[in-house]
């Protein structure tokens, strides 16, 4: 396996700028015969495609949702980081590269979040000429508030739907492309497999959701922007059509996967109530700037309202314990999201939950007090209006109850400094590439560098790769290896339906269970023993627990219907297939990691605070795994972390 | 909670479809309405697995195990938390159900009674055709959008962010607009099937913007044409759309989109 991270030389700010003035470059008469398939139609696929459409490349772009405005991206709801320092309190990219290291545990490669933190200007100012509504001042210019982890107003945002706002630009310009003929879009189609021709990657099956047909597509060179894999863990702020199934089928044909337990835990997202929960659902880190987050100081309080016979205004000021304020006065309720997940997790172990013990409460009579509660409905309406519809609580008048919940992965597919895969001509972008974020992505952080992937990145670098494929011609897509791929994804499929018929057959029916079922226990087992904190124990436990319920989902997970008709149950089932394996190689290395850094806590290795330990001596590295068949335990490659221009430090925020 | 739930079947575009009946039992009152779909489709997963346990050969058994009947119920979900625009169903004749400002996945077992019927239909309008059940192809908004709902910049080369003051109160105006999330309620909710409030919020969303005043016009007249071509009807004012949109998006936003389609024909000086 090729680790070489293609880190161009020089001092760090210049980095990007030679890279781009020594880079190949397509000419315009030539792109038009190169061929690239996008997949996913996100922040990073919609920009990536819409770029390259723009300068001349045909794309293919596929989503499996019926519009390419479905992505996920469209529920980020805080806002997007960018350097812009127009609020004057001292921002620069160096200080948003730092601060994104910082946020990250010192494990995410330089050179990769400086050139983040250097076109996130950029970024801003395309959204708003492509028609982004952001927030703006009574002068009529652009507001900024503060996230976690930083200690300026940098994040842009939109209400509550920076996300939605942003994939609305994305796709506006996508479209644009489709309609100007150098886009093709296909919708209801998932990727089933990468085509590999003579080491590069040549093209993908993808299975047509409508109608059940497999279909190939040939191309110069295949992007990945698929997201990432929360949804290994069931309940998450996930969208339920979320998963990792894409990029794991690229690490099944060799691309490697990096950091694969780097999970992060959103602190603040509703509770899980019933064992009927499809979904978590995030209240936005923004509301952080107004809300303070408590639990009771004294245990019979927090007895008492767990029991319903307290409630949360009838604890006087003195008798609430302000946890985060308390332990890092210097960020209080803004310290980044692995911290602030931990120390609710803490007090709610120690006894001092809220709700059914599993909440604590995000208070806003303070800003209501000093704001208004216009203010407050202007800045957080719709979060609070999302509150009250799930809840049956109205925010305004009682605080919220918060949990932590699975968000995102900073784990993905190992690229280099021109976001390609081991594969050559396989690019990821977005959250389903490992690059930026280290063990820890830090607020309004994911949009930045989804759009940084695709507008400002892959245009550059894919040219790079592009450059000489001008030689080779149209890439047929009726190879063996477009066949061998193909016929791969029937007998897979076949194999999966075939579960319910022969457990019929040696009338196993009453045992016989929906793919649901199984995805659930999946999760439980990941989260409770591969969340929030891990032990060799735990993480012994959660192999062993996986592996029989992979077992079982074998003899007896049921899939009606057949493979050439619309079936969402046999898509399921195919990713929660992916999800066994996944879920074993986020154990892995889990485990392996014997250091706690960012989202990955091992409480063998903390502070005498509770605060995480890291080792850099032995681990500061990125793991890249590398797939060696189903059951087979994988191997494990470091790229060694270089930090030449930062100074590498404790992560403290008190 | 229990109720009688009534689900339009339809296996494919061109099969016909009909209602059938379903009994479910103990739903909490704090399930969301999709949660207690999906607590019905595994039901008739696994019911459908012992019902086949009665016959004898594979061959009956496979065939009870795929009838339509015992299929789950096939509906479009996604983010399950109002935003994506990708849930979609008419329920007891209101498009994502009896509760304002929500869209189905909002949409909770409390805001019914215990006992009630309830009937699940897909959107019903010509441009939607069925897929399965109660899923329905909604490409044709793409379709409008792609006729022009865009500001036709490419990548880079933008003015800074900063270099045009926009005023705060057009800016808010406008990000009402741009709220509209494409599930197509409006649609759905029109005796017309008139697409007239997606596509007003959208050339609004662009309209009240400098970067978007460039094309206003032009943009409203390929939007309007294509939305006429795809089959969507004409709006004839009754405002349904208004009263059902998940995200209250407002009918002042067809006024203008009207604005902007007279100036389209006639030029802004009315040369």
């Amino acid at each position: 396996m090729n680790l070489d991270s293609k880190i161009p030389s020089g001092p760090l700010a210049e980095k990007w700028t030679n890279y781009k003035a020594s880079q190949k470059l397509v000419n315009p008469a030539n792109k038009r015969k190169l061929d690239i398939i996008v997949v996913g139609t996100g922040l990073a696929g919609a920009s990536a495609a819409a770029s390259l459409g723009a300068m001349g490349f045909h794309v293919d772009i596929f989503c499996i949702q019926d519009s390419p405005r479905r992505a996920h991206s469209i529920a980020a709801q805080g806002g997007i980081n960018a350097a812009k320092n127009y609020q004057n309190d001292g921002d620069s990219v160096e200080r948003l590269f730092r601060d994104t290291i910082k946020g990250g545990d010192y494990r995410a490669r330089e050179a990769n979040v400086y050139r983040l933190a250097e076109v996130s200007g950029a970024i801003i100012d395309q959204c708003v000429a492509q028609g982004v509504p952001f927030a703006r001042d009574y002068g009529g210019l652009l507001d900024n508030r503060s996230f976690g982890g930083a200690q300026v107003s940098r994040t842009f945002y939109a209400k509550g739907q920076t996300g939605q706002q942003l994939l609305l630009g994305a796709y506006g310009a996508l479209s644009r492309e489709i309609a100007r003929g150098t886009v093709k879009l296909h919708t209801r189609c998932e990727m089933m497999d990468l085509v590999v021709v003579e080491g590069r990657a040549r093209g993908i099956i993808v299975r047509n959701l409508v109608t059940g047909d497999l279909e190939r597509y040939a191309a110069h060179a295949v992007v990945l922007a698929t997201g990432g894999y929360g949804n290994l863990y069931y309940l998450s702020t996930n969208a339920m059509n979320s998963n990792g199934s894409a990029a794991w089928v690229c690490h099944r044909k060799g691309a490697a996967f990096a950091n694969p337990c780097y999970v992060q835990i959103h602190p603040t997202c509703i509770p899980v109530h019933g064992d009927y929960q499809s979904k978590l659902t995030l209240m936005s880190e923004s509301l952080r700037n107004d809300g303070r987050i408590w639990v009771p100081k004294k245990k019979e309080d927090a007895e008492a309202i767990r029991a319903g016979k307290l409630k949360a205004n009838d604890i006087p000021e003195e008798n609430r314990d302000y946890y985060l304020e308390r332990r890092y006065p210097a960020f209080g309720n803004l310290v980044p999201r692995d911290v602030a997940s931990r120390a609710a997790k803490e007090r709610c172990d120690a006894g001092y939950g809220v709700g059914t013990g599993y909440a604590v409460y995000l208070d806003f009579a303070d800003a209501i007090q000093r704001l208004g509660k216009e203010a407050v409905e202007q800045r957080y309406g719709n979060l609070f209006q999302m509150y009250q519809k799930i809840t049956d609580e109205n925010p305004y008048e009682t605080p919220m109850m918060i949990y932590p919940a699975i968000h995102y992965t900073m784990g993905g597919l190992w690229v280099d400094y021109e976001l390609q895969t081991t594969i050559p001509g396989l690019f990821a972008a977005g959250e389903a590439n490992f690059s930026d974020h280290g063990a820890n992505r830090l607020g309004a952080s994911a949009l930045m560098q989804g759009l940084a992937d695709g507008y400002f990145v892959l245009p550059y670098t894919m040219q790079n790769y592009l450059a000489d494929q001008i030689y080779v011609g149209k890439i047929s897509a009726t190879t063996p290896e477009f066949d061998a791929a193909e016929e791969a994804v029937r007998v897979r499929l076949n194999r999966l339906l075939q579960i319910g018929a022969q457990a019929t057959l040696n009338s196993h029916l009453s045992t016989l269970n929906s793919v649901d079922h199984f995805h659930k226990a999946l999760g439980k087992i990941m989260w409770e023993y591969c969340g929030m904190a891990r032990n060799t124990e735990s993480l012994n436990k959660a192999k062993a627990l996986v592996k029989d319920l992979e077992e079982e989902f074998w003899k007896s997970v049921f899939i009606p219907g057949t493979a050439n008709e619309f079936n969402p149950e046999l898509e399921k089932a195919c990713r929660l297939e992916d999800y066994f394996e996944l879920a074993q190689l986020v154990i892995d290395d889990a485990m392996h990691r014997e250091e706690s850094c960012g989202g990955h806590f091992r409480t063998e290795h903390q502070t005498q605070d509770g605060e995480t330990l890291r080792d850099d001596e032995h681990f500061m590295y990125v793991a890249a795994w590398e797939y060696q068949g189903h059951g087979q335990p994988e191997t494990m490659e470091k790229e060694p972390l270089v930090y030449e221009h930062i100074k590498i430090s404790n992560r403290n925020y008190k | 909670m229990n109720f009688t739930l009534h689900i339009w079947r339809q296996e494919c575009a061109h099969a016909k479809g009909h209602f059938e009946t379903y009994q479910i039992d103990n739903i909490s009152p704090d399930c969301s309405f999709l949660e207690m779909l999906d607590i019905l489709n595994d039901q008739l997963i696994t019911r459908s697995t012992l019902n086949s346990q009665l016959s004898t050969t594979l061959n009956s058994q496979l065939s009870t195990l795929n009838s339509p009947i015992t299929h789950p119920v096939c509906f479009d979900n996604d983010c399950r938390e109002g935003i994506c625009g990708m849930c979609g169903l008419y329920i007891n004749g209101r498009p994502h159900g009896n509760d304002d400002g929500i869209t189905t996945c909002q949409l909770h077992m409390r805001k019914f009674h215990d006992g009630d019927d309830i009937w699940i239909e897909p959107w019903r309008a010509k441009p939607f055709p069925v897929i399965r059940d109660l899923v329905v192809d909604r490409s044709a908004l793409d379709k409008i959008i792609q006729a022009g709902g865009y500001i036709s910049t490419t990548t880079g080369g933008v003015p800074d962010a900063n270099t045009i003051p926009i005023p705060k109160q057009d800016a808010d105006m406008a990000m009402d607009a741009a709220s509209c999330i494409g599930c197509g309620a409006c649609v759905a909710a029109c005796k017309n099937a008139s697409a007239m409030l997606f596509v007003g919020a959208k050339v609004s969303h662009l309209a009240l913007l400098p970067q978007g005043k460039v094309e206003a016009a032009e943009r409203a007249k390929k939007m309007v044409c294509k939305m006429d071509e795809l089959g969507f009807g004409s709006c004839t004012n009754t405002y349904a759309c208004e009263a059902e949109c998940p995200k209250l998006i407002k009918r002042q936003n067809i006024s203008r989109l009207n604005r902007q389609w007279i100036e389209a024909l006639f030029g802004r000086d009315g040369k």
